[in-house]
């Protein structure tokens, strides 16, 4: 018996969408006023899924207070009231559009949830960003 | 296919006990969530059921119709209640938001004839909620 557990969490970074690749003038053209540089900030918030079974003990998908301690380490902890580009290292190499976000804390949560889909356990299923009210990215993996 | 999602509330309180383990695995398990007087929360159900338009009405149901089923298959049985006394289910259950949403599931579903049950999203608290999807969700990906 399937179910699908979202919990939603918030953190507050800046950035600055800028490609060290492209000139200047490529960058004010493909970024806009996100290219800006001394960068901008944003009340993101983060919704994270994870699907299995319920456990028939608990009745639950997945350790709520387990799943709290996991995000605030590795995702609110750095992430929260930083400058994004400099202050998490690997946004030093990509820029950190609302996907490449997304993707990272897919990325970063995957390997402490679990992400076999074809595994009998519970499963980091989707990971959804708002950058804003108006903006939101979705990733469930590659 | 057309889905179309219905929101109804509903106050209730719970809390979480398994009689098969001991105080102590049931406290550390649950943490507060295992104080046997109960805690209370707005639930917030949304109904999402899918269905062809009918060319006539532009409609895919009489939102009338979900509504009133809403009312009597949920909102009587869970409205102003403490699950674990008064919902039979949850006698032998424990009511987390996980066996609400399924529960749900299973009162709607047999009463649902016209239009197909797409999904039970059910909301504890604005920062959590479960979605479910029936039984052929988890068979589909082999669980």
């Amino acid at each position: 018996m399937t179910a699908h557990l979202t919990r939603r969490y918030r953190f507050s970074a800046s950035h600055r969408l800028h490609n060290g690749a492209l000139s200047a003038d490529e960058n004010a053209l493909t970024y806009g006023k996100c290219n800006s540089p001394y960068g901008h900030g944003h009340n993101y918030v983060l919704e994270v899924t994870v699907a299995g079974p319920i456990d028939l003990a608990t009745g639950m998908v997945y350790d709520l207070a387990t799943l709290d301690e996991t995000v605030e380490r590795v995702i609110l902890a750095p992430f929260d009231t930083s400058y994004l580009n400099l202050d998490v290292e690997s946004f030093r190499r990509t820029v950190p559009t609302t996907e490449n976000v997304c993707v990272e804390i897919f990325n970063l949560l995957r390997e402490r949830i679990g992400g076999q889909r074809t595994a009998c356990g519970p499963r980091l299923e989707r990971v959804r960003l708002e950058e804003t009210s108006s903006n939101s990215v979705e990733y469930e993996g590659a | 296919m057309i889905y179309i999602t219905r929101r109804a509330e509903f106050s209730a309180s719970h809390y979480y006990h398994n009689s098969t383990l001991s105080e102590e695995e049931n406290r550390r398990l649950f943490g507060k969530c295992a104080n046997p007087h109960g805690h209370g929360h707005n639930y917030v159900l949304e109904v999402t059921v899918g269905g062809e338009m009918n060319p006539r009405t532009g409609m895919v149901l009489d939102l009338k119709d979900l509504k009133q089923l809403l009312e009597e298959e949920v909102m009587q049985v869970m409205d102003h209640k403490f699950l674990n006394k008064e919902v039979p289910v949850f006698a032998t259950t424990i009511p987390t938001t996980e066996n609400i949403a399924v529960e749900v599931w299973k009162l709607l579903a047999p009463k649902l004839t016209f239009a197909r049950l797409h999904r039970i999203r059910l909301y504890e608290t604005p920062d959590l909620f479960v979605e479910y999807y029936g039984e052929a969700d988890g068979a589909s990906e082999g669980k």
